[in-house]
Protein backbone atom coordinates (compact mmCIF):
# COMPACT_ATOMS: atom_id res chain seq x y z
CA UNK A 1 0.00 0.00 0.00
CA UNK A 2 1.30 3.53 -0.49
CA UNK A 3 0.41 6.50 1.56
CA UNK A 4 -2.16 7.87 -1.02
CA UNK A 5 -4.44 4.97 -0.66
CA UNK A 6 -3.75 3.92 2.93
CA UNK A 7 -5.00 6.72 5.74
CA UNK A 8 -3.52 5.25 8.40
CA UNK A 9 -0.15 5.15 7.04
CA UNK A 10 -0.54 8.93 5.63
CA UNK A 11 -1.49 10.02 9.99
CA UNK A 12 1.04 8.07 10.88
CA UNK A 13 3.98 9.69 8.91
CA UNK A 14 1.91 13.00 9.75
CA UNK A 15 2.12 12.20 13.65
CA UNK A 16 5.95 11.15 13.67
CA UNK A 17 7.07 14.07 12.06
CA UNK A 18 4.92 16.45 14.86
CA UNK A 19 6.47 14.09 17.13
CA UNK A 20 9.67 15.33 16.30
CA UNK A 21 8.97 18.77 15.10
CA UNK A 22 7.94 19.55 18.66
CA UNK A 23 10.16 18.09 20.25
CA UNK A 24 13.03 20.16 18.46
CA UNK A 25 10.81 22.96 19.19
CA UNK A 26 10.56 22.62 22.77
CA UNK A 27 14.76 21.72 22.90
CA UNK A 28 15.50 24.91 21.17
CA UNK A 29 12.90 27.08 23.03
CA UNK A 30 13.70 25.19 26.79
CA UNK A 31 9.73 25.22 27.03
CA UNK A 32 6.61 23.27 26.66
CA UNK A 33 4.64 20.82 27.46
CA UNK A 34 5.81 17.51 25.32
CA UNK A 35 4.26 14.80 27.77
CA UNK A 36 0.70 16.43 27.09
CA UNK A 37 1.74 17.14 22.96
CA UNK A 38 2.96 13.65 22.89
CA UNK A 39 0.13 11.81 23.89
CA UNK A 40 -2.06 14.20 21.61
CA UNK A 41 -0.59 14.09 18.71
CA UNK A 42 -1.99 10.70 17.31
CA UNK A 43 -5.40 12.12 18.34
CA UNK A 44 -4.13 15.32 16.33
CA UNK A 45 -3.14 14.09 13.08
CA UNK A 46 -6.29 11.91 12.57
CA UNK A 47 -8.30 14.48 12.64
CA UNK A 48 -6.73 17.09 10.87
CA UNK A 49 -5.36 14.56 7.77
CA UNK A 50 -7.91 11.62 7.75
CA UNK A 51 -11.36 13.48 9.02
CA UNK A 52 -11.80 17.16 9.19
CA UNK A 53 -13.00 19.68 6.53
CA UNK A 54 -10.97 22.64 6.29
CA UNK A 55 -9.11 25.02 3.80
CA UNK A 56 -6.25 26.68 4.82
CA UNK A 57 -6.34 29.34 2.19
CA UNK A 58 -9.99 30.39 3.55
CA UNK A 59 -9.50 29.67 7.55
CA UNK A 60 -12.81 31.42 8.40
CA UNK A 61 -14.67 29.38 5.90
CA UNK A 62 -18.23 29.16 7.40
CA UNK A 63 -18.52 25.41 6.52
CA UNK A 64 -15.47 24.62 7.93
CA UNK A 65 -14.96 21.85 10.57
CA UNK A 66 -13.65 23.49 13.69
CA UNK A 67 -10.91 21.72 16.03
CA UNK A 68 -10.27 23.24 19.92
CA UNK A 69 -7.65 22.16 21.83
CA UNK A 70 -9.05 22.89 25.06
CA UNK A 71 -6.04 21.42 26.46
CA UNK A 72 -3.99 24.93 25.36
CA UNK A 73 -0.58 24.06 26.90
CA UNK A 74 -0.25 21.15 24.01
CA UNK A 75 0.68 24.08 21.90
CA UNK A 76 3.57 21.42 20.15
CA UNK A 77 0.58 18.96 19.12
CA UNK A 78 -1.78 21.71 17.86
CA UNK A 79 0.82 24.37 15.92
CA UNK A 80 2.54 21.14 14.33
CA UNK A 81 -1.00 20.38 13.15
CA UNK A 82 -1.38 23.30 11.94
CA UNK A 83 1.63 23.71 9.89
CA UNK A 84 1.19 20.19 8.10
CA UNK A 85 -1.96 20.80 7.42
CA UNK A 86 -0.71 24.40 5.46
CA UNK A 87 -1.87 26.98 7.77
CA UNK A 88 1.77 28.51 7.82
CA UNK A 89 5.37 27.73 6.95
CA UNK A 90 7.64 25.72 9.10
CA UNK A 91 9.86 28.44 9.29
CA UNK A 92 7.14 29.96 11.90
CA UNK A 93 7.70 27.07 14.14
CA UNK A 94 11.22 28.22 15.06
CA UNK A 95 10.00 31.41 16.96
CA UNK A 96 8.44 28.95 19.24
CA UNK A 97 7.78 30.73 22.71
CA UNK A 98 10.38 34.15 21.61
CA UNK A 99 9.37 37.22 22.62
CA UNK A 100 6.44 38.75 20.49
CA UNK A 101 5.93 35.19 18.45
CA UNK A 102 3.21 35.05 17.33
CA UNK A 103 3.56 30.90 18.83
CA UNK A 104 2.73 32.27 21.94
CA UNK A 105 2.75 29.36 24.88
CA UNK A 106 -1.15 29.07 24.69
CA UNK A 107 -2.67 29.41 21.49
CA UNK A 108 -4.73 33.01 20.38
CA UNK A 109 -6.63 33.17 17.40
CA UNK A 110 -5.49 36.63 16.24
CA UNK A 111 -2.08 35.57 15.99
CA UNK A 112 -2.54 32.36 14.23
CA UNK A 113 -4.81 30.91 10.84
CA UNK A 114 -6.57 27.86 11.98
CA UNK A 115 -7.10 28.72 15.87
CA UNK A 116 -11.16 29.08 16.86
CA UNK A 117 -10.56 29.80 20.12
CA UNK A 118 -7.80 31.27 22.86
CA UNK A 119 -7.33 28.32 25.12
CA UNK A 120 -4.46 27.82 28.33
CA UNK A 121 -6.52 28.13 31.38
CA UNK A 122 -8.27 24.62 31.70
CA UNK A 123 -11.76 24.27 31.15
CA UNK A 124 -12.58 26.53 28.64
CA UNK A 125 -12.51 25.01 25.21
CA UNK A 126 -15.33 22.31 25.59
CA UNK A 127 -18.58 25.37 26.48
CA UNK A 128 -16.87 27.44 23.31
CA UNK A 129 -17.17 24.17 21.42
CA UNK A 130 -20.69 23.59 22.58
CA UNK A 131 -21.47 27.32 21.31
CA UNK A 132 -20.09 26.73 17.81
CA UNK A 133 -22.24 23.65 17.70
CA UNK A 134 -25.30 25.36 18.91
CA UNK A 135 -24.72 28.05 16.68
CA UNK A 136 -24.38 24.82 13.68
CA UNK A 137 -27.68 23.54 15.06
CA UNK A 138 -29.52 27.40 14.90
CA UNK A 139 -28.49 27.53 11.41
CA UNK A 140 -28.71 24.58 9.57
CA UNK A 141 -25.26 24.18 9.09
CA UNK A 142 -23.21 20.51 8.73
CA UNK A 143 -20.09 21.27 10.52
CA UNK A 144 -18.66 19.42 12.94
CA UNK A 145 -16.91 20.47 15.91
CA UNK A 146 -14.42 19.02 17.82
CA UNK A 147 -12.40 19.48 21.47
CA UNK A 148 -9.93 17.75 22.81
CA UNK A 149 -9.31 18.15 26.21
CA UNK A 150 -6.97 16.45 29.00
CA UNK A 151 -8.09 14.27 31.74
CA UNK A 152 -6.87 16.12 34.16
CA UNK A 153 -8.77 19.29 33.15
CA UNK A 154 -12.12 17.38 33.50
CA UNK A 155 -12.24 18.23 37.28
CA UNK A 156 -13.14 22.03 36.13
CA UNK A 157 -16.35 22.31 36.66
CA UNK A 158 -17.30 24.90 33.80
CA UNK A 159 -16.88 20.71 31.56
CA UNK A 160 -19.85 19.74 33.44
CA UNK A 161 -21.74 22.75 32.56
CA UNK A 162 -21.02 22.53 28.91
CA UNK A 163 -21.50 18.43 29.21
CA UNK A 164 -24.95 19.13 30.17
CA UNK A 165 -26.29 22.27 28.13
CA UNK A 166 -24.55 19.39 24.88
CA UNK A 167 -26.61 16.50 26.06
CA UNK A 168 -29.47 18.43 26.59
CA UNK A 169 -29.41 19.98 22.93
CA UNK A 170 -28.61 16.63 21.31
CA UNK A 171 -25.81 18.02 19.81
CA UNK A 172 -24.99 15.47 17.50
CA UNK A 173 -22.30 17.52 15.37
CA UNK A 174 -19.75 18.12 18.52
CA UNK A 175 -17.72 15.46 19.24
CA UNK A 176 -15.43 15.61 22.76
CA UNK A 177 -12.34 14.01 22.52
CA UNK A 178 -10.85 13.20 26.47
CA UNK A 179 -6.94 12.62 26.08
CA UNK A 180 -7.15 9.87 29.01
CA UNK A 181 -2.96 9.66 29.98
CA UNK A 182 -4.19 9.42 33.76
CA UNK A 183 -1.32 12.12 34.48
CA UNK A 184 -1.98 15.45 35.22
CA UNK A 185 0.68 18.11 36.14
CA UNK A 186 1.73 16.77 39.68
CA UNK A 187 0.56 12.69 39.61
CA UNK A 188 -1.83 10.76 38.42
CA UNK A 189 -5.46 12.16 37.96
CA UNK A 190 -6.72 9.43 40.35
CA UNK A 191 -4.55 9.68 42.72
CA UNK A 192 -5.41 13.61 42.63
CA UNK A 193 -9.45 14.21 42.21
CA UNK A 194 -10.52 10.31 40.58
CA UNK A 195 -12.20 10.50 37.53
CA UNK A 196 -13.54 7.37 36.73
CA UNK A 197 -15.78 5.53 35.71
CA UNK A 198 -15.59 9.02 32.92
CA UNK A 199 -17.84 6.90 30.11
CA UNK A 200 -20.49 6.58 32.52
CA UNK A 201 -21.02 9.84 33.86
CA UNK A 202 -20.92 10.97 30.15
CA UNK A 203 -23.81 8.55 29.54
CA UNK A 204 -25.00 10.01 32.22
CA UNK A 205 -25.28 13.55 30.47
CA UNK A 206 -26.54 11.92 27.23
CA UNK A 207 -23.47 11.64 25.26
CA UNK A 208 -22.59 8.58 23.18
CA UNK A 209 -19.29 7.60 24.45
CA UNK A 210 -16.57 5.13 22.90
CA UNK A 211 -13.52 3.97 24.34
CA UNK A 212 -10.65 4.10 22.20
CA UNK A 213 -7.00 3.28 22.11
CA UNK A 214 -5.50 7.29 21.55
CA UNK A 215 -2.52 5.91 19.71
CA UNK A 216 -4.03 4.02 17.15
CA UNK A 217 -5.08 5.87 14.77
CA UNK A 218 -6.77 3.12 12.00
CA UNK A 219 -9.66 3.13 15.39
CA UNK A 220 -9.39 6.70 15.59
CA UNK A 221 -10.16 7.35 11.90
CA UNK A 222 -12.78 5.02 11.76
CA UNK A 223 -14.60 6.70 15.07
CA UNK A 224 -13.84 9.71 14.18
CA UNK A 225 -14.93 9.96 10.48
CA UNK A 226 -18.31 7.62 11.19
CA UNK A 227 -21.09 10.47 10.00
CA UNK A 228 -22.50 11.62 13.07
CA UNK A 229 -26.01 11.86 11.25
CA UNK A 230 -28.90 10.46 13.32
CA UNK A 231 -26.96 9.82 16.49
CA UNK A 232 -29.14 12.33 17.92
CA UNK A 233 -26.20 12.47 20.99
CA UNK A 234 -23.44 14.26 20.93
CA UNK A 235 -19.73 11.68 20.98
CA UNK A 236 -17.12 11.43 23.43
CA UNK A 237 -14.74 9.45 22.50
CA UNK A 238 -12.44 8.78 25.66
CA UNK A 239 -8.69 8.58 24.32
CA UNK A 240 -6.61 6.17 26.67
CA UNK A 241 -2.96 7.33 25.59
CA UNK A 242 0.36 7.51 27.45
CA UNK A 243 1.55 10.77 28.38
CA UNK A 244 5.07 11.14 26.49
CA UNK A 245 4.07 8.43 24.13
CA UNK A 246 6.67 7.34 21.83
CA UNK A 247 9.95 8.56 23.53
CA UNK A 248 10.94 5.67 25.88
CA UNK A 249 12.15 8.53 28.96
CA UNK A 250 8.86 10.80 28.77
CA UNK A 251 6.27 7.77 28.71
CA UNK A 252 4.12 8.05 31.62
CA UNK A 253 6.09 10.31 33.27
CA UNK A 254 4.36 12.86 35.09
CA UNK A 255 7.60 14.95 35.28
CA UNK A 256 7.56 15.49 31.24
CA UNK A 257 4.32 17.10 31.60
CA UNK A 258 6.42 20.48 31.06
CA UNK A 259 9.56 18.91 31.10
CA UNK A 260 12.15 19.89 28.61
CA UNK A 261 15.39 17.88 27.07
CA UNK A 262 19.12 18.38 27.45
CA UNK A 263 20.86 17.66 24.62
CA UNK A 264 21.34 13.91 24.86
CA UNK A 265 18.04 13.76 25.65
CA UNK A 266 16.96 15.15 22.59
CA UNK A 267 19.52 13.21 20.54
CA UNK A 268 18.21 10.04 22.29
CA UNK A 269 14.93 10.96 21.31
CA UNK A 270 15.57 11.68 17.94
CA UNK A 271 17.16 8.15 17.59
CA UNK A 272 13.58 6.89 18.83
CA UNK A 273 11.07 8.89 16.70
CA UNK A 274 11.86 7.38 13.39
CA UNK B 1 -35.67 37.12 44.33
CA UNK B 2 -37.93 40.36 45.75
CA UNK B 3 -37.27 43.49 43.19
CA UNK B 4 -36.34 46.73 45.13
CA UNK B 5 -39.68 48.35 45.85
CA UNK B 6 -39.49 51.85 44.15
CA UNK B 7 -41.86 54.19 43.20
CA UNK B 8 -42.26 53.91 39.40
CA UNK B 9 -44.32 57.24 38.42
CA UNK B 10 -42.38 58.97 35.37
CA UNK B 11 -39.64 56.58 35.18
CA UNK B 12 -38.86 53.78 33.19
CA UNK B 13 -37.03 50.73 33.43
CA UNK B 14 -33.89 50.24 30.79
CA UNK B 15 -34.64 46.71 30.85
CA UNK B 16 -37.86 47.48 29.08
CA UNK B 17 -35.68 49.56 26.08
CA UNK B 18 -33.19 46.66 26.29
CA UNK B 19 -35.42 43.90 25.87
CA UNK B 20 -37.62 45.91 22.93
CA UNK B 21 -34.42 47.11 21.35
CA UNK B 22 -33.16 43.56 20.73
CA UNK B 23 -36.36 42.01 19.36
CA UNK B 24 -36.49 44.94 16.84
CA UNK B 25 -32.60 44.04 15.92
CA UNK B 26 -33.89 40.55 16.06
CA UNK B 27 -36.22 40.85 13.40
CA UNK B 28 -34.17 42.36 10.99
CA UNK B 29 -30.82 40.73 11.89
CA UNK B 30 -31.24 36.52 11.74
CA UNK B 31 -27.50 36.76 13.54
CA UNK B 32 -28.73 38.06 16.60
CA UNK B 33 -29.06 35.39 19.37
CA UNK B 34 -30.06 35.41 23.41
CA UNK B 35 -28.17 33.49 26.17
CA UNK B 36 -29.17 33.05 29.05
CA UNK B 37 -28.49 31.51 32.57
CA UNK B 38 -32.49 30.83 33.75
CA UNK B 39 -32.87 34.30 33.67
CA UNK B 40 -35.35 35.33 30.71
CA UNK B 41 -37.52 36.85 33.49
CA UNK B 42 -35.20 39.19 34.81
CA UNK B 43 -33.52 40.27 31.38
CA UNK B 44 -37.08 40.47 30.24
CA UNK B 45 -36.86 38.36 27.39
CA UNK B 46 -39.58 36.51 27.67
CA UNK B 47 -40.99 38.64 24.39
CA UNK B 48 -37.75 37.47 22.21
CA UNK B 49 -38.54 33.79 23.58
CA UNK B 50 -41.88 34.04 22.22
CA UNK B 51 -40.43 35.91 18.93
CA UNK B 52 -37.29 33.69 18.51
CA UNK B 53 -37.40 30.58 20.06
CA UNK B 54 -34.85 29.06 18.44
CA UNK B 55 -32.38 31.87 18.93
CA UNK B 56 -32.67 31.57 22.90
CA UNK B 57 -30.12 29.67 24.19
CA UNK B 58 -30.79 29.03 28.18
CA UNK B 59 -28.18 26.82 29.80
CA UNK B 60 -29.61 26.73 33.07
CA UNK B 61 -27.71 28.29 35.81
CA UNK B 62 -24.21 27.85 34.05
CA UNK B 63 -22.33 31.23 34.17
CA UNK B 64 -18.84 29.80 33.00
CA UNK B 65 -20.70 27.61 30.04
CA UNK B 66 -23.04 30.46 29.41
CA UNK B 67 -20.17 33.18 28.45
CA UNK B 68 -18.34 30.17 26.68
CA UNK B 69 -20.98 29.48 24.38
CA UNK B 70 -21.32 32.88 24.10
CA UNK B 71 -17.66 33.07 22.41
CA UNK B 72 -18.49 29.98 20.30
CA UNK B 73 -21.82 31.36 18.89
CA UNK B 74 -20.00 34.26 18.15
CA UNK B 75 -17.36 31.71 16.72
CA UNK B 76 -20.50 30.07 14.58
CA UNK B 77 -21.29 33.37 12.55
CA UNK B 78 -24.25 34.71 15.09
CA UNK B 79 -24.25 37.68 17.28
CA UNK B 80 -24.78 36.63 20.69
CA UNK B 81 -26.28 38.93 23.38
CA UNK B 82 -25.62 36.95 26.71
CA UNK B 83 -27.95 38.66 29.92
CA UNK B 84 -27.21 37.23 33.46
CA UNK B 85 -27.89 39.32 36.42
CA UNK B 86 -23.81 41.37 36.06
CA UNK B 87 -22.85 40.05 39.73
CA UNK B 88 -22.65 36.28 38.39
CA UNK B 89 -22.07 37.30 34.58
CA UNK B 90 -18.85 39.42 35.86
CA UNK B 91 -18.07 38.25 38.88
CA UNK B 92 -18.63 33.94 38.46
CA UNK B 93 -17.51 33.82 34.94
CA UNK B 94 -14.47 36.14 35.55
CA UNK B 95 -12.30 34.41 33.60
CA UNK B 96 -14.35 33.24 30.37
CA UNK B 97 -15.14 36.89 30.23
CA UNK B 98 -11.13 37.53 30.08
CA UNK B 99 -9.98 34.68 27.95
CA UNK B 100 -12.89 33.98 26.00
CA UNK B 101 -14.42 37.06 25.33
CA UNK B 102 -11.90 40.09 25.70
CA UNK B 103 -8.60 38.08 25.07
CA UNK B 104 -9.78 36.03 22.42
CA UNK B 105 -12.11 39.50 20.80
CA UNK B 106 -14.73 37.99 20.00
CA UNK B 107 -18.23 39.96 19.03
CA UNK B 108 -20.08 38.70 21.85
CA UNK B 109 -22.16 41.55 23.65
CA UNK B 110 -22.30 40.70 27.58
CA UNK B 111 -25.36 42.37 29.21
CA UNK B 112 -25.04 42.88 32.71
CA UNK B 113 -28.82 42.95 34.51
CA UNK B 114 -29.75 44.66 38.06
CA UNK B 115 -26.48 45.88 38.21
CA UNK B 116 -24.62 47.96 40.63
CA UNK B 117 -27.09 47.81 44.33
CA UNK B 118 -30.16 46.78 42.19
CA UNK B 119 -30.82 43.48 44.50
CA UNK B 120 -29.73 46.13 47.74
CA UNK B 121 -31.94 43.36 50.13
CA UNK B 122 -30.32 40.59 48.93
CA UNK B 123 -26.74 41.46 50.29
CA UNK B 124 -23.30 42.06 48.99
CA UNK B 125 -23.23 38.84 46.82
CA UNK B 126 -25.55 39.93 44.62
CA UNK B 127 -24.48 43.61 44.92
CA UNK B 128 -22.53 44.02 41.37
CA UNK B 129 -20.41 46.90 42.26
CA UNK B 130 -16.46 45.42 41.59
CA UNK B 131 -17.45 44.95 38.12
CA UNK B 132 -16.35 47.87 36.76
CA UNK B 133 -12.84 47.61 38.24
CA UNK B 134 -13.11 44.10 37.27
CA UNK B 135 -13.77 44.88 33.19
CA UNK B 136 -11.95 47.87 33.26
CA UNK B 137 -8.42 45.92 32.33
CA UNK B 138 -9.51 44.21 29.76
CA UNK B 139 -8.85 46.78 27.77
CA UNK B 140 -10.85 45.52 24.59
CA UNK B 141 -14.08 45.16 25.80
CA UNK B 142 -16.30 48.39 25.22
CA UNK B 143 -18.20 49.49 29.14
CA UNK B 144 -21.41 51.02 28.14
CA UNK B 145 -23.97 52.29 31.22
CA UNK B 146 -26.95 54.02 30.05
CA UNK B 147 -28.40 56.62 32.05
CA UNK B 148 -32.03 56.17 30.84
CA UNK B 149 -34.06 54.30 28.79
CA UNK B 150 -33.11 56.33 25.57
CA UNK B 151 -29.52 56.08 26.12
CA UNK B 152 -30.00 51.91 26.72
CA UNK B 153 -32.13 51.50 23.12
CA UNK B 154 -28.90 53.55 21.69
CA UNK B 155 -26.48 51.57 23.66
CA UNK B 156 -27.82 48.19 22.51
CA UNK B 157 -28.20 49.49 18.57
CA UNK B 158 -25.11 50.03 18.59
CA UNK B 159 -23.74 47.17 20.31
CA UNK B 160 -25.65 45.09 17.97
CA UNK B 161 -23.52 46.58 14.73
CA UNK B 162 -20.22 47.33 16.77
CA UNK B 163 -17.99 43.90 15.91
CA UNK B 164 -16.23 43.52 19.11
CA UNK B 165 -16.93 42.49 22.72
CA UNK B 166 -19.01 44.88 24.46
CA UNK B 167 -20.59 45.08 28.63
CA UNK B 168 -23.53 46.74 28.60
CA UNK B 169 -24.18 47.63 32.49
CA UNK B 170 -28.26 47.68 33.14
CA UNK B 171 -30.01 48.27 36.36
CA UNK B 172 -33.45 47.27 37.15
CA UNK B 173 -34.17 50.13 39.21
CA UNK B 174 -36.31 52.54 36.79
CA UNK B 175 -35.16 55.91 36.12
CA UNK B 176 -36.48 59.15 34.45
CA UNK B 177 -35.08 60.17 31.18
CA UNK B 178 -32.34 62.87 31.08
CA UNK B 179 -34.09 66.16 29.62
CA UNK B 180 -31.42 66.55 26.86
CA UNK B 181 -32.22 67.85 23.37
CA UNK B 182 -31.49 66.70 20.40
CA UNK B 183 -29.47 63.72 21.76
CA UNK B 184 -27.12 61.72 19.96
CA UNK B 185 -25.28 58.52 20.72
CA UNK B 186 -21.73 58.92 20.95
CA UNK B 187 -19.62 55.63 22.34
CA UNK B 188 -16.27 56.95 24.21
CA UNK B 189 -18.01 60.19 24.33
CA UNK B 190 -18.80 61.65 27.51
CA UNK B 191 -22.31 63.59 27.20
CA UNK B 192 -22.70 67.03 28.29
CA UNK B 193 -25.60 67.45 30.77
CA UNK B 194 -25.09 71.16 32.10
CA UNK B 195 -22.06 73.60 31.15
CA UNK B 196 -20.70 74.80 34.16
CA UNK B 197 -16.96 76.20 34.83
CA UNK B 198 -16.81 76.27 38.96
CA UNK B 199 -16.93 72.30 39.42
CA UNK B 200 -17.50 69.15 37.60
CA UNK B 201 -19.74 66.30 38.54
CA UNK B 202 -19.09 63.33 36.58
CA UNK B 203 -21.47 60.59 37.11
CA UNK B 204 -23.10 57.35 34.42
CA UNK B 205 -25.93 55.08 34.86
CA UNK B 206 -28.77 55.68 37.71
CA UNK B 207 -26.70 58.55 38.76
CA UNK B 208 -26.78 60.60 36.45
CA UNK B 209 -29.79 62.14 36.93
CA UNK B 210 -28.89 62.98 40.30
CA UNK B 211 -25.90 64.59 39.02
CA UNK B 212 -27.97 66.66 37.36
CA UNK B 213 -30.54 67.44 40.70
CA UNK B 214 -27.02 67.83 42.51
CA UNK B 215 -26.32 70.68 39.82
CA UNK B 216 -29.63 72.48 40.29
CA UNK B 217 -29.02 72.57 44.20
CA UNK B 218 -25.41 74.32 43.77
CA UNK B 219 -26.73 76.42 40.89
CA UNK B 220 -29.17 78.37 44.04
CA UNK B 221 -26.03 78.35 45.88
CA UNK B 222 -24.25 80.45 42.48
CA UNK B 223 -21.97 77.41 41.87
CA UNK B 224 -21.82 76.26 37.89
CA UNK B 225 -21.62 73.29 38.12
CA UNK B 226 -20.78 71.37 34.77
CA UNK B 227 -22.47 67.48 34.47
CA UNK B 228 -20.99 64.93 32.53
CA UNK B 229 -22.57 61.75 31.99
CA UNK B 230 -19.82 59.30 31.65
CA UNK B 231 -22.00 56.73 29.72
CA UNK B 232 -18.89 54.70 28.21
CA UNK B 233 -16.01 53.58 31.23
CA UNK B 234 -13.95 51.97 28.95
CA UNK B 235 -12.59 53.77 26.86
CA UNK B 236 -12.90 56.62 28.98
CA UNK B 237 -13.03 59.85 27.17
CA UNK B 238 -10.06 60.97 28.57
CA UNK B 239 -10.04 64.60 26.88
CA UNK B 240 -13.56 65.69 28.74
CA UNK B 241 -11.94 64.56 31.95
CA UNK B 242 -8.39 66.55 31.01
CA UNK B 243 -10.80 69.47 29.49
CA UNK B 244 -12.99 69.40 32.63
CA UNK B 245 -9.88 69.49 34.94
CA UNK B 246 -8.62 72.43 33.28
CA UNK B 247 -11.22 74.41 33.19
CA UNK B 248 -12.98 73.64 36.69
CA UNK B 249 -10.11 72.64 38.46
CA UNK B 250 -12.03 70.14 40.92
CA UNK B 251 -14.31 67.13 40.28
CA UNK B 252 -16.85 64.75 41.87
CA UNK B 253 -17.48 61.30 40.45
CA UNK B 254 -20.65 59.43 41.65
CA UNK B 255 -21.23 56.63 40.29
CA UNK B 256 -23.38 53.11 41.80
CA UNK B 257 -20.07 51.04 42.60
CA UNK B 258 -17.33 50.58 44.20
CA UNK B 259 -15.23 53.70 44.67
CA UNK B 260 -11.97 51.51 43.96
CA UNK B 261 -11.44 51.01 39.98
CA UNK B 262 -14.77 52.11 38.35
CA UNK B 263 -15.15 55.53 37.09
CA UNK B 264 -13.79 57.82 40.26
CA UNK B 265 -10.88 55.34 39.82
CA UNK B 266 -10.08 55.81 36.29
CA UNK B 267 -10.66 59.62 36.57
CA UNK B 268 -8.28 59.85 39.43
CA UNK B 269 -5.74 57.38 37.59
CA UNK B 270 -5.92 60.69 34.44
CA UNK B 271 -5.99 63.34 36.30
CA UNK B 272 -3.12 62.43 39.00
CA UNK B 273 -1.24 61.64 35.91
CA UNK B 274 -2.02 64.99 33.56
CA UNK B 275 -3.51 67.22 35.57
CA UNK B 276 -3.85 66.69 39.28
CA UNK B 277 -6.87 68.45 40.50
CA UNK B 278 -8.86 67.19 43.86
CA UNK B 279 -11.43 64.30 42.57
CA UNK B 280 -13.91 63.74 45.30
CA UNK B 281 -15.11 59.69 44.53
CA UNK B 282 -18.74 59.14 45.51
CA UNK B 283 -19.58 55.26 45.59
CA UNK B 284 -19.05 52.09 47.72
CA UNK B 285 -16.72 51.42 50.29
CA UNK B 286 -16.83 48.02 49.86
CA UNK B 287 -19.35 45.16 51.15
CA UNK B 288 -22.60 46.76 52.20
CA UNK B 289 -24.77 45.83 54.72
CA UNK B 290 -28.18 45.26 53.58
CA UNK B 291 -31.18 47.45 52.82
CA UNK B 292 -33.05 48.87 50.17
CA UNK B 293 -31.66 50.19 46.91
CA UNK B 294 -33.37 53.65 48.00
CA UNK B 295 -31.55 53.40 51.94
CA UNK B 296 -28.25 52.88 50.39
CA UNK B 297 -28.05 55.71 48.15
CA UNK B 298 -28.72 58.19 50.85
CA UNK B 299 -26.71 56.36 53.29
CA UNK B 300 -23.57 56.73 50.72
CA UNK B 301 -24.11 59.42 49.43
CA UNK B 302 -25.59 59.01 45.92
CA UNK B 303 -28.37 61.83 46.34
CA UNK B 304 -28.24 65.18 45.31
CA UNK B 305 -27.29 66.55 48.81
CA UNK B 306 -24.37 64.27 48.99
CA UNK B 307 -23.07 65.19 45.63
CA UNK B 308 -23.39 68.82 46.25
CA UNK B 309 -21.93 68.29 49.45
CA UNK B 310 -18.58 66.54 47.97
CA UNK B 311 -18.51 69.38 45.16
CA UNK B 312 -18.21 71.88 47.85
CA UNK B 313 -15.57 69.74 49.42
CA UNK B 314 -13.83 69.37 46.33
CA UNK B 315 -13.93 73.04 45.60
CA UNK B 316 -12.75 73.62 48.72
CA UNK B 317 -9.60 71.46 48.56
CA UNK B 318 -8.91 73.24 45.02
CA UNK B 319 -8.63 76.33 46.62
CA UNK B 320 -6.05 75.72 48.96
Amino acid sequence: MTLENDPAALIREKALWMRRTAFRMVHEAQLGHPGGDFSAIDIMATLYFGVMNYDPAQPDLASRDRFIMSKGHATGALYTALCAAGYYPEDWLKTYMQPKSLLNGHPNRNYLPGIETNTGPLGHGFPVAVGIAIAGQISGADYRTFVLTGDGEQQEGSNWEAAMTAGHRKLENLTLIIDRNRLQQGQGTEQTAGLDPLDDKYRAFGFHVEMADGHDVGALLALLSASPKGRGKPLCIIANTVKGKGVSFMENQAGWHHGVPNTEQFAQAMEELV
Amino acid sequence: MAAPAVKTEGLRDCRDAWSLTLCDLAANDPRIVAVVNDSIGSSKLGGFQKQFPDRLVNVGIAEQCMVGVGAGLANGGKVPFVSAASCFLTGRALEQVKADIAYAGFNVKLVGQSSGVAYGELGATHHSIEDFAWLRPLTNITVIVPADAWETAEAVKWAADHEGPVYLRLSRMPVPDLAVENRVFRPGKAEILRAGGDVTLIANGTIAHIALAAADLLAAEGINARVLNMATLNPLDEAAVLAAAEETGAIVTAEEASVRGGLGGAVAELTSAHRPVPVERIGFPGFLPTGSVEWLFREYGLSAEGIAERARAAMTRASK
